[in-house]
């Protein structure tokens, strides 16, 4: 029986529990044994002109190696021609020209929290002491804060752009999408600006030696975060080493590395001073990017029968004080746009627009959660108005089985999915007419705690950028061990584990002889690294074929040695042993065959580039209580489908499924990122910006479906950010849905309680 | 400031700066790097340790307030050989850990608990540790490995 | 993260420690908890530079019936005072107040005196001693002197407390009627109150509500007069000045204040 698809506990967690893991800050290896500490001199304004900085009372204090400011960065090559990138490409790259991202700030800041200056201390207690002293004249601009400001354009942040919209992707409404449709709805909404909150937040140490720049980094790429420094410091990428050591949680906002860790990289090489840094919470919450803050206007149409007909979408995004990310965010809404929906026209199109904000960019799901949410909504607003169950109306509109593959109007195609399925495994698993029922029952009596149902429907992509591929190389060993090389870089995911038990799934070797290595470009010089969902399908992939390779690899030293034919040699999983097939006796062990194959042994190194993305889907039913006189919801019961193919481990699949509903239901019910008009940031702390605990969630109750991608031989979809998309939209449904009897049609996430008594309010008094 | 302080039943003798945190002193002075700093505000208890065997969050105490005190951090929590306690134990096995950041100081925070109240309910462990910030697991396993470790206490 | 660099001292009796603050003046501050001022400190919001470390006096960590009142220690911690069943017999209203303060670990090391010397509006103990009618001693100088509890809050952050005064201890009468109720609406167990609310049979205390703890005199009139716990509660925002903020506006936290207030007085009633 094969180990794949059953239950392993995981072969990282002894080291982890018994001695903690190594981060960046917790690293004791030799070149970092007298690092000085980085602290940055942070913009307290939101948007200003510098007008003077003064550092001698900060060079003077006690413990000051050096403070470091623009006029320090006289050694970085020329900034990259303007790519002439619109933005509207569909790639996750920063716009250049105007728009350029400087290191430090030079004459003019964009976002409280942008860095200024750095100074640099034998310890991080005289760093912050010394940060206070560095005083930086700011000469004050009008602040652009929220999306009607930026459009506005009364202030601008690049003068010399002429507006606040860095991307235009707007699609013109065509009249005639909408004819036909006895029934329209429109609504504008918000998905509101997030802050990721890994619990370690970003973190590097540099040591530059001999030409060489060695860069310990808190990131989920490598390699990428090689190239990037390589461009931005001027180095060839060979005289670079990056190492990922245990990174405490990315979310996508530790993708490469960040302006904040290509500053300290520098000064590493521009001191020649070996340094550490690690922010606190606080330059976390302020300074690390943000992800979602999309404001969308959702049109739906259709007929009574409860037939959808017709979708549009318009997102205007908040990308922050730099659009780091182009379009992508927002492109990848409107692909997603029609979720998991037959709709036949469908128009989406995006503005992202500059603010003096934090940047923002990739956080669990990336792009995908807004559509989902936004289409989810619209799905609820539409069932409402028309009197159908909102369940009755997705049944009614999701993607039967037969077409797949299915070409969506947005341009994706999606692979294979059960959709209607898994709504209603859901719906069962939930006792939906049970649920209803109670609600009736309470509304009825005019209960004062209501029950609110919310149900999401959705389909995401991942493995978007397939083509990237990732690597992988097995060496077998003459002791009967292996090792495997991988690109992928988990940050929590269980990769070790994962790709281990493929090992011995393919060869009989134990996980226990196993090592997994990754996130050191020394070892591993080429690889993409972990986002997008994308390691089990592509990262996993490569690891077995790898062993297939070594697997072919054996049998012909193993045929040699036993001076048999090829074809009569089989590998016995169980034992880990290369035999004569019907001659037990004449065996040869993994390590002998390994021995036996020569100065190079048994290794294989595989670059798949062969794969696609896929679509991952599901449903998630939300079941909350509101407490009508104080606006308060409570979550009860939280129940999903999310079908990512086929699971090649239930434990680590059920663990990412749990993180992404918490952190799915925490956007619907508790997290916002606000700014003030002036730009300044009132959820600065983890005091107001209010990251869900164990004491606001139930146990969750996840079914199992597995519907195989037809792509890969593991038949993997991507399964780290579907909880987080289904999630939150059925949280939000939810809480509306409680209180829906009320006349309240919407209420933008958070639906807190002084917002959903707000919505109750306002529906009474329109009465 | 001169402290004393027993360390995972070790005594460490130490000169300090009279404003360094407990957190600090245990992971840059004593070396011991399990303890993590999640937050600036007390919210995250990634820092929590035991302090003459009650959970707190060593990144609001100071060092010399734990002068002549009993300190017991996750590395203090394996037998000399190296063999798990039972929560650590009942954490790997419920999958109650990712990225592992926020683990040691759920793990101490989980061990003050179950001394405190051998047999809670649910509600009461998740009740426990809401001054525990996961981002990774959602709880559900922590609360799974908590309940579990519970549960084996008892039987044994 | 780091607090500014300070000059700590240690104090191993209440005599000392006034020794020490008369020294320093205005330039020190006791260290109990340490749950409210060293946050502070980190964020450096507060700078003082000498901190005198009071948590070591045995002395002022006491619970005790003292015949018509209990005598609490002002050193007594939060878990303390949650635990103990000399106060779930006689004042389950503080026991259980403070049983949701914060989180285990913030119980463990928070004391009554520290947090009701800091004085935070959103902070429990503050209006549950104002609903229990306490009295605070204080050590200073010139001797003790005894300060009723609706004396002790004089502004946001602001006690009675003098320079170079320690609160020693916590007297709360006895209550007449048993009935109490303890309302405290936050958005996770882990947050200060949005708005809260003490009873204790007819006395009604309000978190949150004002730059101090306050008294909700309106609603106790109107019990006094007789109205039902319905009718009493409507007048539960009068003569307060709640914040309007990130959790909502005014007119919200007065809406609150009205509901708590009557589930705290309906709930009081079934344990009369």
């Amino acid at each position: 029986m094969s180990i794949l698809g059953t239950r392993v506990v995981r072969t990282e967690d002894p080291r982890l529990l018994t001695a903690g893991g190594t981060y960046v800050d917790d690293l004791r290896v030799p070149e970092l044994a007298q690092a000085s500490r980085v602290t940055f001199v942070r913009s307290p304004i939101a948007h200003a002109l510098i007008t003077g900085i003064d550092v001698s009372a900060a060079r003077a204090a006690p413990g000051v190696v050096a403070v470091l400011t623009a006029a320090d960065l006289d050694d970085l090559p020329p900034p990259p021609e303007d790519s002439g990138l619109t933005g509207t490409e569909g790639a996750p790259l920063p716009l250049g020209g105007p728009w350029g991202e400087p290191l430090f700030a030079v004459d003019r800041v964009r976002f409280v929290g942008e860095p200024v200056a750095m100074v640099i201390t034998d310890d991080r207690y005289q760093g912050e002491d010394a940060a206070e002293l560095v005083n930086v004249d700011y000469e004050p601009l009008p602040a652009v804060v929220g999306f009607d400001a930026a459009l506005a354009g009364a202030s601008l942040l690049f003068p010399s752009a002429g507006s606040n919209v860095a991307v235009n992707g707007a699609k013109e409404a065509d009249a005639a999408t909408f004819e036909g449709c006895d029934v329209v709805v429109e609504h504008t909404i918000e998905n509101q600006r997030l802050a990721p909150v890994p619990m370690e937040g970003r973190a590097a140490a540099a040591h530059w030696a001999a030409g060489k720049l060695t860069v310990w980094a808190s990131t989920q790429n490598a390699q990428i975060a090689r190239f990037i420094l390589a461009g931005a410091l001027g180095l060839d990428p060979g005289s670079i080493r990056v190492v990922a050591p245990d990174v405490g949680g990315g979310f996508g906002a530790k993708i490469g590395v960040d302006r904040d860790a290509l500053l300290v990289a520098w000064a590493a090489k521009h001191t020649g001073v070996t340094v550490k840094w690690s922010e606190t919470r606080s330059e976390n919450l302020l300074a690390m990017t943000h992800g979602r803050a999309q404001r969308q206007v959702i049109k739906i149409g259709g007929s009574r029968d409860g037939r959808i007909l017709a979708y549009r979408l318009e997102i205007v995004q908040d990308t922050g004080a730099y659009p780091r990310m182009g379009g992508f965010l927002p492109f990848l809404t409107s692909l997603m746009a029609v979720g998991p929906y037959d709709i036949g026209k469908v128009e989406a199109g995006y503005r992202v627009v500059v603010t003096n904000t934090a940047p923002i960019s990739a956080y669990r799901g990336a792009g995908r959660p807004e559509a989902t949410a936004a289409i989810e909504r619209a799905v609820d607003l539409f069932a409402t108005e028309i009197g159908m169950d909102a369940a009755d109306v997705r049944r009614i509109n999701l993607v039967p089985p037969e077409k797949f593959p299915f070409a969506s109007p947005c341009g994706a195609v999606y692979d294979t999915g059960a959709y209607a399925e898994a709504l209603d495994k859901v719906l069962a698993g939930a006792g939906y007419q049970e649920l209803r029922a109670e609600q009736a029952r309470r509304r009825e009596g005019g209960d004062v705690l209501q029950l609110g149902i919310g149900v999401a429907s959705y389909v995401e992509i991942t493995a978007a950028d397939a083509a990237g591929g990732e690597t992988a190389r097995l060496d077998v060993h003459g002791d009967g061990t292996a090792t495997v090389y991988t690109g992928s870089s988990a940050h929590g995911q269980g990769h070790h584990t994962a790709w281990a038990m493929l090992v011995q799934a393919e060869l009989g070797i134990d996980m226990s002889k196993v090592t997994v290595v990754h996130g050191d470009t020394d070892l591993i010089p080429t690889g993409v690294g972990t986002y997008a969902s994308r390691s089990l399908q592509l990262g996993g992939v490569a690891v077995q074929k790898a062993a297939v390779d070594v697997k072919e690899q054996a049998r012909r030293v193993a045929a040699d040695m036993l001076e048999a034919s090829e074809s009569d040699l089989e590998l016995d999983i169980e034992r880990g042993a290369w035999q004569v097939r019907g001659d037990p006796e004449a065996s040869r062990t993994w390590g002998q065959v390994a021995e036996h194959a020569g100065e190079e042994g048994l290794t294989a190194s595989v670059n798949y580039t062969e794969g696609q993305p896929t679509f991952p889907f599901g449903t998630h039913l939300a079941l909350v209580e509101v407490d009508t006189e104080t606006g308060k919801a409570r979550l009860l019961r939280h129940v999903t489908v999310d079908d990512a193919g086929t699971v090649l481990s239930p434990l680590l699949a059920e663990g990412q499924r749990h993180g992404g509903i918490a952190q799915g239901v925490a956007q619907a019910l508790l997290e916002e990122m606000v700014y003030d008009p002036s730009g300044n940031p009132v959820t600065g702390t983890l005091v107001d910006y209010a990251i869900i605990t164990a004491a606001e969630l139930p146990s969750f109750e996840l079914l199992r479906s597995e519907t195989p991608a037809t792509i890969n031989p593991l038949g993997a979809k991507g399964i780290g950010e579907a909880g987080t998309i289904g999630a939150t939209p059925a949280l939000q449904n939810a809480v509306i849905d409680a209180v829906s009897h009320l006349g309240v049609r919407h209420i933008d996430m958070p639906v807190t309680p002084a917002r959903v008594w707000a919505a109750m309010s306002e529906a009474r008094d329109g009465q | 400031m001169k402290v004393s302080v027993s360390v995972n039943g070790g005594q460490v003798d130490a000169d300090v700066a009279d404003r360094t945190l407990l957190v600090h002193f245990l992971r840059d002075v004593v070396g011991l790097t399990a303890t993590n700093v999640g937050c600036d505000t007390s919210s995250c208890g990634a820092c929590t340790v035991l302090l003459d065997g009650k959970s707190v969050k060593s990144c609001t105490v100071l060092a010399g307030q734990a002068d002549g005190c009993e300190i017991t951090t996750a590395e203090g929590l394996s037998a000399d050989h190296g063999e798990m306690h039972e929560v650590q134990r009942a954490f790997r096995e419920e999958h109650a850990l990712q990225c592992g950041f926020c683990t040691p100081g759920m793990v101490m925070a989980t061990v003050s608990l179950l001394a405190e109240n051998p047999t809670p309910t649910e509600d009461e462990v998740r009740s426990a540790l809401e001054g525990n910030l996961c981002r990774c697991t959602g709880y559900h396993n922590i609360v799974r490995a908590v309940l579990a470790a519970a549960n084996e206490r008892r039987t044994s | 993260m780091i607090p500014a660099p300070f000059t700590y001292k240690r104090a191993a009796s209440i005599d000392e420690a006034l020794e020490l603050v008369a020294a320093d003046g205005d330039e020190a501050k006791f260290l109990a908890g340490g749950h409210s001022l060293l946050p502070l400190m980190k964020l450096r919001l507060a700078v003082p530079e000498v901190l005198i470390d009071i948590g070591r006096i045995g002395e002022l960590s006491y619970i005790r019936d003292a015949g018509g009142h209990i005598a609490v220690g002002a050193l007594t911690s939060h878990d303390e005072l949650s635990r103990s069943g000399l106060l779930a017999q006689e004042l389950p209203l503080l026991a259980h107040a403070a049983s949701q303060i914060g989180d285990p670990q913030v119980r463990h090391r928070g004391t009554i005196g520290g947090s009701l010397a800091h004085a935070d509006p959103a902070a429990d103990l503050p209006a549950v001693v104002l609903a229990l009618g306490a009295t605070l001693v204080v050590r200073g100088p010139a001797g003790s002197r005894e300060i009723p509890a609706g004396e002790f809050f004089q502004d946001l952050f602001e006690t009675a407390l003098q320079p170079g005064e320690l609160l020693t201890e916590i007297r709360i009468p006895k209550p007449e009627a048993d009935g109490w109720s303890f309302q405290k609406f936050a958005k996770r167990g882990i947050d200060w109150a949005i708005v809260g609310v003490a009873v204790q049979g007819g006395r009604v205390a309000l978190v949150n509500m004002g730059p101090t703890p306050l008294r909700a005199s309106a609603v106790e009139s109107a019990l006094a007069a007789g109205s039902a716990p319905h009718e009493a509660a409507a007048h539960a925002a009068e003569n307060t000045s709640p914040p309007d903020d990130l959790n909502g506006p005014r007119a919200y936290r007065e809406h609150l204040a009205r509901v708590l207030v009557r589930r705290a007085l309906e709930e009081s009633r079934t344990r009369a």
